[in-house]
């Protein structure tokens, strides 16, 4: 727009008088400025009316966009058998989670139960074991010193006794006799009645006995009242005890192997012992009656 | 698989053949067994073993000497012991370990405890061989 200048007086002015003229100056000057802030406000408008038009043309373009992504009907049928076929599918899934949920918890307490069961057997295999091997030794020779060994053995490794004797009874004279021992030094030959304390008591009714509580290492030792006392039987028949006096520091009370080691050197320990002697006594017998029969079979020597 | 060779040196022929037993449930393992320190080295002059169990109280020469004179041994510096014993007491285990063995079980054994302690054994041998 051309700026116009303010009316400043013309030549067709001059004729007016001076206050008339002031005034019509007055009256231009007003005219000019409004007609200045007229213009002002027309290129406002102008530029708003550009920008309405341009944001109209935006959201029309924006408009026809969302109008050709717009689902067609099938789409929308097709859709929402998707949407329910994956309702029914989540649904599925969520109760063969809840199924798989409480099949692991049930897996998982057969498995804790299987591997107590494991340990359970663990445990027997191995009571099995010392058993056998206990047995096998002590069956495996006919010599009355070499069993008595084994039987010590057992009691040492197996059992884990630091001090305990082997008393045999003597049927001559009703008293146990001690015949091996393990720290004993001290009562070595030492023989007990039948009449005297847990050994004799033993000894008399054929049941064995037990302290099943703890045990100090370092409790002062009564040779009549051990920890444990194992009568050797044979069938009812009593042939003698054994006696433990002391465990190993590393081992406190008895176990349940123990109890089983116990029964098994009750029965088998005293047959081996039995059989020993018995082997070896007739073994000795044996050796006089041959050096007899040589002695008598033998022609004396020629003079 | 390598099979493995286990030599027991034990004096009690009722332990010997216990720890037998249980060392059979390594599949195909070899199992070589000492009355006594001196015999041990004997057999081991022979034939090599991956792993031996040794008792300390034992005639002719002990345990502990045993594995004393078998450190000293290039062939035998890392093979892994395991000392079975009635000596119980700490300051046994102390001077065992000090000695050299690698694991110390007091008797009476657990078949489990002694399998557990061979198997962590030959695994760490394993994995420091292969590092």
């Amino acid at each position: 727009m051309t700026e116009r200048k303010p009316p400043n007086g013309g030549p067709e002015m001059e004729h007016l008088p001076d206050n008339e003229k002031k005034k019509s100056h007055h009256v231009d000057e007003n005219l000019f400025r409004r007609s200045q802030e007229f213009s002002q406000i027309f290129n406002q408008t102008r530029q708003f009316v550009e920008d309405l038009l341009k944001e109209n043309e935006r959201l029309r373009y924006q408009i026809a966009l969302l109008q050709s992504r717009q689902p067609s009907a099938p789409m929308i049928e097709r859709l929402q058998k998707e949407v329910e076929y994956l309702r029914k599918r989540v649904a599925e899934l969520e109760r063969e989670n809840q199924f798989l949920e409480a099949r692991y918890r049930e897996i998982e307490a057969e498995n804790k139960d299987f591997a107590l069961r494991y340990a359970e057997i663990e445990e027997q295999n191995n009571n099995l074991a010392n058993l056998y091997v206990a047995s096998y030794q002590l069956h495996s020779t006919l010599d009355f010193q070499e069993v008595l060994r084994i039987v010590k053995e057992i009691i040492i490794n197996l059992i884990g006794a630091e001090m305990f004797g082997i008393f045999l009874l003597d049927e001559k004279d009703n008293h146990l006799h001690l015949v091996a021992h393990e720290e004993m030094d001290e009562v070595v030959g030492m023989k007990v009645s039948l009449e005297a304390g847990i050994l004799g008591r033993v000894a008399r009714t054929g049941e064995p006995y037990y302290i099943n509580q703890a045990v100090r290492p370092d409790a002062p030792i009564d040779y009549l009242h051990p920890l444990a006392c194992i009568p050797l039987k044979i069938k009812e028949r009593v042939i003698g005890v054994i006696a433990i006096y002391r465990l190993f520091i590393q081992k406190d009370s008895f176990s349940a192997l123990d109890h089983e080691l116990f029964s098994l050197l009750a029965g088998h320990a005293a047959t081996a012992i039995f059989s020993a002697r018995l082997y070896t006594q007739s073994e000795r017998k044996l050796m006089t009656l041959q050096s007899f029969l040589e002695l008598l079979t033998t022609p004396p020597p020629s003079k | 698989m390598k099979t493995l060779t286990f030599m027991i040196v034990e004096d009690s022929p009722t332990m010997r053949q216990l720890l037998a037993f249980t060392l059979k449930r390594f599949k195909g393992a070899r199992i070589l067994e000492a009355g006594d320190g001196v015999e041990a080295l004997k057999k081991l002059n022979q034939e090599k073993a991956d792993l031996l169990i040794v008792d300390i109280n034992m005639p002719v020469m002990d345990g502990l000497k045993l594995i004393s004179v078998l450190r000293q041994s290039p062939e035998y510096q890392d093979v892994p012991i395991v000392i079975v014993t009635t000596e119980g007491a700490e300051e046994d285990r102390k001077r065992a370990l000090a000695l050299g063995a690698d694991a110390y079980i007091a008797k009476p054994v657990h078949a489990s405890t002694l399998i557990q302690t061979i198997e962590q054994l030959l695994n760490a041998r394993k994995s420091s061989e292969g590092a």
